[in-house]
Order: C-alpha cells, then structure tokens, then sequence
C-alpha cells in the first residue's frame, strides 16, 4: 500500500497522480496509518506547519525510522525539505528527517510573486517534463551519492539517492504521469527494508 | 544539461492556482501585529492574513474599514516564514497593486472592508498575485473564478465567532455543485442562467463535481470542533480571524485548531485537543447583527 503523508498541503493531487496509474494510496496522519504502507509521497505544503504537525501526531520519530530503514518515498517541495540533511532558512526548530543529502534554501526563488513554470529535461525521459514551481526550495549543494536527473539553469531541481526521490516542483499539479511512474519503478525495484536501524 | 534557454514564467493562473494547492488542510490566521504572527507560525498555521483590526473589532468600530497601512504588513512579513495575505476593498483595484508591490503572497478581496465598488470586482487576471475571493453561493464563487481568483472561500459571517453561516455557505455551494454532477447538457444552460455563472465554469464543475480552484472557509470558526465541521462540509482548509486572538488564550486554541483541520475526520484527537483552551471568543447571534459583510459582493 502506498501512502501519502495528510498533514497539510497537496495530498489529494498526489493521490488523483497514484490512482492514474492504478495505484491505491491511503492518507497518513497518525502512527498507525504509516505502519499500514510501504511506500509514501510526502507532499508540498508548508515545511514549519509539516513540521509542527509530524511532532504534535506523534509521527515523527517512527517516520524516522522507517526512513532510516529505507522504505521508498518521493517528496515535493515541502517534502524534498522534510527529506533534506540540511535546511537554510528555516525556522529554529523546523525539524527534518536528514536522509537525503541535499542542502536546500527554503523560499530559495523567492515569494509568491517569484513562483514559475519551466520546462525541464529530466533523465531518462525523452520529452521535457512540465515543472510548476510554488515557492520552492533551492538546492543549494547535492552529496556524493545523489544523483541529479535535472536542473533549472545550475540549479539541481530533481535527485534520487537510493530509495528516495525528491523534487524541488510539483509534478502532482500537472496531468504528466512520467515522474509518479519512475517512482513507482522505484518502489518496485527497493530493496525491503531493514528490520534493525 | 540543456540547449535551449530555460523558459521561467512567473504570475501564471497555474502558478497562483499552485499555492492555494499548497495550502490545503491549512489554518490561515488573521493577526494584527508581528507578534501575533509569531504565535500563528509556532502554532502551526499555513500562512498569515495581515490586517489592522480583526473582523470583530471592525464591526465593533464601524466606520470605513480600509487596507492595512503598508508598513504593518511589511512588519509581519518581515515576523514570519509562511505566506502572508492581505486584504483590499472589493472592486478597489489600487489596494491591491499596492499590496502585489508590497510583494505580499496573496490578496484577499474581502467583504470585511468596506466595499469600494458596487457593482465590480476586481479584474484579477490583471495581476501577478493570486487572489482569494469570499462566496456564499455557487454562482457567487463561479463569478469570481471567472474574474481570475484562484481560491474561494465560502463567507460566514466574519467577527461573530458564530458557525452557522459559513455552514449555509458551504452547504449552499457543495451541495449545488453535487446537483450540477447530475444535471444533463440541457439542464446546465438553465444552471448557468440561475446562477448567473459564465456556462463554461458551470460544464467544468458538473465534470469535475468541484470548483477548478480549492475551497476553503471562512467567518465565524472560534473552536477546533468549528474548524472540523467546516472540513467535514468540505472545505479544503479554513481561515480563522476573530476566533483565535478574541479568545482567552489565542496561543493553545491556534494549536488546537491546527490540529483539529489535519485530524478533521479523527474524533479522539478532536476530543483530546478541545479540551482547557479557555473561554471561546463570545460570538454575537445573527439576529443581533447590525451589518451582514455576508451580503457585500455581487
């Protein structure tokens, strides 16, 4: 079962992308609806209110270890955030899980008003994919072991490291199935996951 | 990586439409002043309206109720990390380039200030900053996405901590949108006529069963079992304005609220964290009601 984390933000859009490709998800809120899936997207939204939220339902610390152990998930915008090892310009005690190794600038293209819509050449896709992006993250710099499968200028916009992949846009907001398509590839090729952290 | 030159297009319906997505199951707080910003952001809200008077305290005052001086917005920009809203009369168009030059992240055309125009709102495809509008009906939220805005709200009755009307509200539109699903292609021409909605908003919703933007809801939510009827009814995320800084202890009930909108559905968790917020704002019944903001906007 496919999960997409329910807290706050684009959950239902990644949901509608899932059920597309004739996969079923649930929502997750609490600890018990995580233990149910194998796999999650974790959505754009806002990072801090995320972050309050995955504290306050008590989902933070198994989350954690579930990452840790390397279950499959793909995060948007807010989620790439949640994922990253290293957060600017965040709040104080925005907490993130630290398993991508990506050092990302939240709002790094600016407000609203500097919100955009590009076309990006994404590998391994043999047209440009659509990316709609809402106050994003900037990448500002990527670990050895992420792989970047596409840029904005020189800027890294979407990268994969092992079980994860994370996008600085929204490909859940555009009808284009291709990058819910390559994480479900993911999903099937992960290797399960660990039973000890 | 690329030969050709990026394209980077901003102020696109799709862009402003992208960040009212991203707001969804959100609490948006009304706060006058960087410190209640504060508490807003601590306490989990996904963006912040910043305004002068809070809605109860315009209806106490009366008067011409305006914009916020632009330097109280610059302050709470400055305060918080969230988006930050603001709102202009409706029809007053030069507030809100005021307010997109401000660099605020969306525009509210509200019914709380006192309207500048009586016959036309806002050209908001003119702008680069998403607009939300307020509706009490279909026709009324069909209008003003056919204007440009990229979020609706359903109205309530703002400053009365009193849920009742944001209920008829969003009764009124969720429950005509189900209607539309079932209406033929004939049927639609007279909807289209009955609400007064341009015809290809109204085939859009009898396709899709929703508005082409999200809806929240706003006006008279004061408690976390408010906030969770409204989501319940439908709303994809709610606005609190008088509700949390008129109430006894605004910190803990922003909180209980927040988690009230995520857990919505989840009984015991609204259970758990209604409970010792102190005493709600006292909220005022419609029949005591000297103005209906509900009735601004055509």
């Amino acid at each position: 079962m496919y999960g997409v984390l329910a807290l706050q933000g684009a959950f239902a859009a990644h949901r509608r992308r899932l059920a597309e490709l004739g996969i079923s998800s649930r929502e997750v809120r609490t600890p018990a609806d995580l233990a149910a899936v194998e796999a999650l997207v974790m959505p754009g939204g806002e990072s801090t209110t995320m972050s309050n939220l995955l504290g306050s339902s008590g989902l933070f610390d198994p989350l954690a270890e579930r990452l840790a152990a390397g279950m499959p998930t793909f995060g948007t915008c807010a989620g790439m955030i949640l994922l990253a090892d290293k957060v600017l310009d965040g709040r104080a005690d925005q907490r993130s899980f630290g398993v991508l190794d990506v050092t990302v600038r939240r709002n790094g293209w600016g407000r609203q008003l500097d919100s955009f819509e590009t076309e990006l050449d994404v590998t391994g896709f043999d047209g440009p994919f659509h990316g709609v992006f809402i106050r994003a993250p900037r990448v500002e710099a990527v670990g050895p072991d992420v792989d970047v499968l596409a840029f904005h200028g020189d800027d890294p916009v979407l990268v994969a490291q092992g079980a994860l992949l994370a996008a600085a846009f929204h490909p859940e907001l555009t009808p284009d199935p291709r990058l819910h398509e390559r994480f479900v590839e993911l999903v099937g090729s992960a290797a399960p996951e660990t039973e000890e952290v | 990586m690329t030969q050709r030159p990026d394209p980077h297009v901003t102020g696109t319906f799709p862009v402003k439409r992208g960040l009212a997505e991203m707001l969804r199951g959100g609490v948006i707080m009304d706060v006058v002043t960087p410190e209640h910003a504060r508490i807003a952001e601590d306490a989990g809200a996904c963006a912040v309206m910043a305004l002068e008077r809070v809605p109860a305290d315009i209806r106490r005052d009366g008067g011409v109720a305006r914009m916020s001086d632009p330097e109280m917005i610059e302050g709470i920009k400055a305060a918080v990390s969230i988006p930050v809203m603001a709102k202009v009369r409706i029809g007053h168009f030069v507030e809100a380039q005021i307010l997109q030059s401000l660099g605020v992240d969306f525009v509210d055309e509200s019914e709380v200030l006192t309207p500048a125009d009586e016959a036309h709102h806002i050209d908001k495809y003119a702008f680069d900053v998403p607009f939300v509008c307020g509706a009490t009906s279909l026709g009324e939220a069909l209008r003003r996405v056919g204007e440009g805005a990229a979020l609706i709200r359903s109205k309530g009755e703002a400053g009365t901590g009193n849920i009742v009307e944001a209920v008829r509200h969003l009764r009124s539109i969720t429950g005509d949108m189900r209607k539309l699903t079932q209406a033929d292609a004939a049927e639609l021409f007279d909807w289209a006529k009955r609400l007064q909605a341009p015809l290809p908003l109204v085939q859009e919703v009898a396709k899709a069963g929703w508005l082409p933007v999200p809806l929240f809801c706003a006006g008279g939510i004061a408690t976390p079992a408010d906030a969770a009827l409204a989501m319940q009814l439908g709303a994809e995320a709610v606005f609190v304005g008088s509700g949390i800084f008129k109430s006894d202890e605004p910190a803990p009930r922003a909180k209980a609220i927040v988690e009230a909108t995520t857990h919505f559905q989840d009984a015991a968790i609204l259970a758990k964290v209604s409970r010792g917020l102190g005493t709600p704002m006292t909220g005022i019944g419609m029949d005591e009601l000297e103005h209906h903001y509900a009735d601004r906007g055509w």
